[in-house]
């Protein structure tokens, strides 16, 4: 169960989503999300699936190992469909007594869940498909003229590699305790939810305990490099943008005029 | 009374660009009372296989049988395998979680479904039996030192009261002395208790001190499985391997090809002692 989590994973495959700059894909990614909000009709949701579609074919990453890290966000899903079908207000199309399923509410609860996979799906083909060192050169690249704003762009960037780092490994070190007090007889999967609760306890506070032992012994291996923040920080590998990457920058551009173009098209004239 | 492993295949994240083979048919029967020696290089499949002998990892295809029961059937409990079963993971320090280190080591038997004066009775004698007084008793765990610790989490699953102990490394990152205390304990719940011990390390001459008979995984495959002296025999392939024999082994061989009468089938340091000894007298007689 817990190795399903695919998010902040690296999947290593030989592709040129693989290849493309890690700004490009950051870039790629926000389109992406904002994109999903942008329009309101199925039209819109046919372009943004193939658009997705396409990514990850070309990213060589396969679909299975994708959906798999949805099973994670099930219950969010679950939860906003059954939200979005009974409390949104319209055309009733049955009811069983006070409770009342509109049209509305069932076109909202079908678009949410497929924004919210999508929203999963985008982001994690971008981690799928870059190493967390590249994500943060990206992140630092990209947020660089916020520099001049006094933002810790280094610091920030640098955390959120190092948050994307840890994931893999504290999921490692869950199933590893799990199975060690699974051994000593512990019992995850029964009993109603106060019992179940309970019974994380004796996996939360190893976990805990472990990841404080290993951001203690993972500042003291940066320090032990010399490492004291950006200022001055020389890259090894600089990043440096390639044809096939100002060529993805127009796809982006063509998709987003697509996606705009079409749902305004539709409000016109239907 | 055995663990029967027949056929067992295990692969690990199948269908991804990970898929990894760690288990390739493996059969092996381990009897009652056996004290046996798992070796083998890292990624060899042997932390892999212990997990499927108490049903923490579900074999691809293949079958376990305890006491000629199958665990794969439907109604058979893996709680109580798991009881049977003891397995003592890695760095175990790192599972303890409770306040004191009693109710820690209450954890295992509590989970079983005893009550609490036969829990208490075990753990004590569990404690006792790796040596930490009453002192420590209500101590955090997380107070004591490495070694103690150590023993606190071995505590935990001998409180269960095991017929089959699995220790995988106990003895990693310890100093010496703790070291020799927890396998001579370990060895004296073997003779005690007459439990099965199988011991994963990567000490030859721990290995070759305390066990009757080692198998040796390679690749998922189990390379040999036979008594000591007949698998560290074979030291140049096990070095091919990235494995060895103990020093002792090398030294006796050197002695040999050196014109010494000395057994070269020899794996601990005492029964080296002898055999010297023994051939230094030979040469003297011969010299007189």
């Amino acid at each position: 169960m817990i190795r399903d989590i695919t998010i902040g994973q690296y999947y290593p495959a030989d592709s040129v989503i693989h290849r493309l700059d890690p700004r490009v894909k950051l870039m790629g990614t926000i389109v992406f999300l904002i994109s999903l909000f942008l329009f309101d009709h199925f039209v819109g949701y046919i372009i943004a699936t193939l658009f997705l579609g396409c990514a990850i074919k070309m990213s060589k990453v396969p679909l299975k190992f994708m959906v798999k890290g949805l099973k994670a966000i099930f219950m969010l899903l679950a939860i906003s469909v059954v939200f979005n079908l009974l409390l949104t207000d319209g055309v009733v199309v049955f009811q069983i007594w006070k409770i009342k399923v509109t049209q509305e509410g069932i076109r909202m609860a079908v678009f949410m869940a497929i924004r919210l996979v999508y929203l999963i799906l985008g982001s994690s083909l971008m981690t799928l498909t870059t190493t967390p060192n590249d994500l943060t050169d990206g992140m630092e690249k990209a947020m660089s003229p916020l520099r001049k704003l006094r933002v810790p762009v280094h610091e920030i960037s640098m955390m959120m590699s190092i948050a994307l780092r840890f994931i893999p490994i504290l999921l490692e070190e869950t199933d590893k305790i799990m199975k060690a007090q699974q051994a000593r007889g512990a019992d995850f999967e029964s009993g109603n939810l106060i019992r179940r609760a309970k019974s994380m306890i004796p996996i939360l506070v190893p976990l805990f305990i472990s990841a404080f032992r290993r951001a203690n012994d993972l500042a003291m291996a940066m320090e032990a490099r010399c490492y004291r923040g950006g200022e001055g920080r020389t890259k090894m590998k600089p990043l440096q943008y390639r044809k096939r990457d100002y060529i993805t920058y127009g796809i982006y551009i063509g998709y987003l005029l697509a996606v705009v173009g079409v749902n305004l098209a539709w409000q016109r004239w239907m | 009374m055995a663990i029967r492993v027949e056929n067992v295949n295990y692969i690990y994240g199948e269908g991804t660009a990970y898929e990894i083979h760690a288990l390739k048919n493996i059969n092996l029967t381990i009897q009652d009372g056996e004290f046996i020696g798992l070796i083998g290089h890292t990624g060899s499949g042997k932390s892999t296989l212990t997990q499927h002998l108490n049903g923490l990892i579900r074999a691809s295809s293949g079958k376990i049988y305890y006491n000629d029961q199958n665990i794969y059937q439907e109604n058979f409990s893996m709680k109580e395998l798991r009881g049977k079963v003891g397995l003592v993971f890695q760095y175990p320090e790192h599972q303890l979680f409770e306040v004191d280190v009693f109710s820690d080591v209450c954890f295992g038997p509590k989970n079983l479904g005893l009550n609490t004066a036969e829990v208490e009775k075990r753990a004590r004698e569990a404690l006792k039996s790796v040596g930490l007084e009453e002192s420590f008793y209500k101590q955090s765990p997380f107070e004591l030192s490495g070694g103690q610790k150590r023993r606190v989490a071995i505590a935990g699953v001998l409180a269960m009261e095991p017929e089959v102990l699995i220790l995988d490394e106990p003895t990693a990152g310890l100093d010496p002395k703790g070291r020799d205390e927890i396998l001579d304990e370990i060895a004296r719940l073997h003779q005690e208790r007459h439990i099965t011990i199988i011991l994963v390390s990567h000490s030859m001459e721990d290995i070759a001190r305390y066990v009757g008979r080692i198998i040796v995984m390679n690749k998922g495959n189990v390379q040999w499985d036979d008594t000591p002296k007949e698998v560290f025999r074979n030291y140049r392939e096990l070095e091919k391997i990235g494995l060895a024999a103990p020093q002792v082994t090398y030294i006796m061989n050197e002695l040999k090809q050196n014109g010494f009468a000395v057994d070269t089938e020899i794996t601990t340091v005492e029964e080296a002692k002898d055999s010297i000894l023994r051939a230094l007298k030979d040469r003297e007689k011969k010299q007189v």
